[in-house]
């Protein structure tokens, strides 16, 4: 099953790659992972995509817990919350799906940044569903190139992380 | 006052109450090893290799349970220090390693003798630093020591820039205590986790404790032991526990696992309430999962949180220090009404008849249990025992009774050929007043024999008990068991003199080839209180370890000594009794 875990830690240097290092070292699946700066400075909040048996996540999570850099881990899935990705995407202008282009960013709800003569720059936020969708909408072939986030989450309402 | 970057870390060791640290000099340390001649309270053991250095400091550690403390100098320094490390990291050994870097300018240019220590260590450290600045040496010592000694205990590596310690600065007063957001670990558990506990003991038929170095780390001995006698219940102790509970006791089954006793992997098969205290179900213990004990309820009892339910899902997981979870399990079963288990001794009783650890003796040649024997006979039971990795660290867990924690050290987790010998120089240290003797093999000691001059130059006299039979016997037991006794590589051919050897070092060497010289050479050996001795002993080459559970067995499948067939299938029907 796909769980999105929030881990809050100290920006420090290294943070990240223990992090990352533990996931590999352990065997641990990451669809993606994001990292940055929270209100206070002195903390990183990061959001991990990761799948795996009920037995796998709790592992994840108290691996995670036991770095000493993590000051909070919570898996988002469990909890009523909000979840977000950004798309960046070259589409080629002359392509069949080129032509209609306004039409699919209407229906999409996203947003052209960049024209050039040849490529249309789309913005596209939300769920990795609508992400996906999106990108299906398309001819392979008219999509030049392609940036993803990978998926940040926070949880509703005043329950903090 | 100012001082440089060398000198606020000798400090600050100093004010943690380091009494030796074990190291080697070289380019980027140069300003600490300067620092460190200009004072007396912290001495410096210098080793031959700095894989020796972190062994070293990890015996001590062991034996006296204060933090080990290591210095290594940038590159080669510190990547020699890197397996001392790892073995240190799987046994949970509290240990701070100091490592010089490169200056920092210097950082990432692919400087001289330039690694990237944090990153080459990450995986096998509970933390590690890289100080950016001099105003953080003191608060980085405090953290190291504070997170290797808390919680489960593990290496903490920091490392520190040439730059930084040449450095000069105000002093500022050393912290006396550190507070850290996000490292507060577990130390008292529930109390609804442990009265649920308690219940399930009470109503348990067929229960055993099964102890592992948890206790010993936790110096929870006293508190295992006081329980296990109040409530009566068999117990069993894992390789890095042994001695935890007095293993001459008449409720102690001796060590479980792989190679354990006949009585103590059947009574965890037929168990139906497996209690772990300080263990982790390693695979060198359950064998098989899908095998692993058919009819128990698991009770957890760990500091460690990630431990419980990672091999072994627990059905009453319980987080915290072992000598407080067992001292809230004796308060709270004081006066409780047990089961009788009367049927489940009587059970236990038959099957410690079968006497799993008997072997045969053969005329003209030493056999190794016979020499483990005879060591516990010599030093009577009290010595210190270090070990190496191979079937002579089987034989010393199974025929060395330890009746005292500490008292036997090895490299479990990780079985780091080579530990032994550096392990003993450290323990040594620890516990100047005791004896202690070096069990290994003649392939492990050829990893770190080079300790033997650093033994002499500091006077840590230790007997080397070396079995010697010419071959990497567990290797060559394996190939003898499951490659159609196909030897590849595991015959050590061309072996040194051993006794030259020792002799060249300075030290004595003794040669054993006759079962009746055995016990003459280990009573002049320990006679010999101001010397390390060298026992060359030469044993039987073609002995086994038994009893074995092949890989893929559970504990009722196990192969014991002088039997073709493999015992298993016991016919006991465990809801019976």
């Amino acid at each position: 099953m796909r769980h999105i875990i929030s881990v809050i830690l100290e920006n420090e240097a290294g943070a990240l790659s223990r992090v990352a290092g533990l996931f590999t070292q352990r065997g641990f699946n990451i669809e993606s992972l994001t990292v940055a700066i929270t209100n206070d400075p002195s903390l990183s909040r990061m959001t991990i995509v990761s799948s795996g048996s009920d037995r796998v996540l709790e592992q994840i999570v108290k691996q995670l817990n036991k770095l000493i850099e993590v000051v909070k881990v919570s898996d988002l899935t469990s909890q009523d919350h909000v979840e977000r990705e950004l798309l960046l995407a070259k589409i080629s202008s002359s392509s069949k799906e080129g032509a209609n282009i306004k039409e699919l960013v209407e229906i999409f709800g996203c947003k052209v940044v960049d024209v050039t003569d040849k490529v249309y720059t789309i913005e596209v936020s939300g769920k990795t569903k609508k992400i996906n969708a999106f990108l299906d909408a398309f001819d392979p072939s008219s999509i030049i190139e392609i940036s993803r986030t990978g998926v940040t989450g926070i949880s509703r309402g005043k329950k903090l992380i | 006052m100012k001082l440089n970057g060398a000198e606020i870390l000798i400090d600050c060791l100093q004010k943690e109450g380091v009494e030796h640290v074990f190291g080697y000099p070289g380019g980027a340390v140069l300003h600490i090893y300067d620092a460190l001649e200009a004072q007396d309270k912290i001495s410096h053991i210098l080793v031959r290799h700095e894989q020796g250095a972190a062994h070293g400091a990890d015996g001590y550690a062991r034996t006296n349970g204060k933090p080990g403390v290591v210095l290594v100098t940038s590159g080669p320094g510190i990547t020699n220090a890197v397996t001392g490390i790892a073995t240190a990291h799987m046994d949970s050994i509290p240990m701070v390693v100091i490592s010089g870097q490169v200056p920092s300018p210097l950082i990432g240019m692919d400087a001289f003798q330039e690694v990237d220590a944090t990153g080459i260590t990450r995986s096998c450290v509970k933390h590690n630093f890289l100080i950016r600045d001099i105003s953080e040496i003191a608060s980085t010592v405090k953290k190291a020591f504070h997170i290797a000694t808390t919680g489960r205990p593990g290496p903490v590596v920091i490392d520190i820039p040439k730059d930084i310690t040449i450095a000069k600065m105000e002093v500022e007063e050393y912290p006396a205590t550190i507070e850290m957001r996000s490292y507060k670990p577990t130390i008292k558990a529930s109390e609804r986790q442990i009265k649920k506990a308690a219940e399930m003991l009470a109503s348990s038929k067929r229960p055993i404790l099964y102890a592992g170095g948890g206790c010993i780390i936790g110096n929870a001995s006293k508190e295992l032991r006081e329980f296990t006698r109040m409530v009566g219940f068999p117990i069993t102790q894992t390789l890095m526990g042994l001695g935890t509970y007095p293993m001459t006791d008449k409720q102690s089954l001796g060590m479980l696992g792989m190679h354990g006793t006949y009585e103590a992997n059947m009574a965890m098969h037929g168990s139906d309430c497996v209690v772990a205290i300080g263990s982790r179900f390693d695979d060198r213990i359950t064998g098989n999962l899908e095998k692993f004990c058919p009819t128990a309820k698991f009770i957890h009892i760990d500091i460690d949180p990630s431990q419980i339910s990672k091999n072994v899902v627990a059905d009453i997981p319980i987080v915290g220090q072992t000598k407080q979870v067992l001292q809230a399990l004796i308060d709270q079963m004081k006066g409780k009404k047990l089961e009788d288990i009367s049927n489940w001794w009587s059970q236990i009783e038959k099957w410690r008849k079968v006497d799993s650890l008997a072997y045969k003796k053969s005329p003209g040649v030493i056999k190794p249990q016979t020499v483990i024997e005879m060591l516990y006979k010599v030093t009577k039971g009290k010595a210190i025992v270090t070990s190496d990795v191979g079937q002579h660290q089987m034989w010393a867990a199974q025929y060395y009774l330890f009746d005292e924690p500490r008292q036997w050290i090895n490299s479990g987790g990780l079985g780091t050929m080579g530990f032994g010998l550096p392990a003993a120089m450290g323990a040594k240290l620890a516990m100047p007043d005791k004896d202690v003797a070096c069990v290994t093999g003649d392939g492990s000691i050829q990893m770190m024999l080079q300790e033997l001059s650093t033994m002499l130059q500091y006077s840590t006299p230790v007997k080397i008990i070396n079995l010697n039979n010419g071959y990497l016997g567990m290797v060559r037991q394996w190939q003898e068991f499951f490659y159609e006794k196909r030897y590849a590589m595991s015959y050590m051919d061309a072996l040194p003199d051993f006794v030259k050897l020792a002799e060249s070092y300075g030290h004595m060497g003794i040669r054993v080839e006759k079962e009746d010289d055995l016990k003459p050479a280990l009573i002049e050996a320990f006679n010999q209180k101001d010397r390390t001795v060298f026992l060359d002993i030469v044993t039987d080459p073609s002995e086994n370890v038994f009893p074995m559970i092949p890989a893929g067995g559970g504990h009722s499948d196990m192969l014991l000594a002088g039997r073709d067939e493999m015992v298993s299938k016991d016919e006991t029907d465990f809801n019976a009794v």
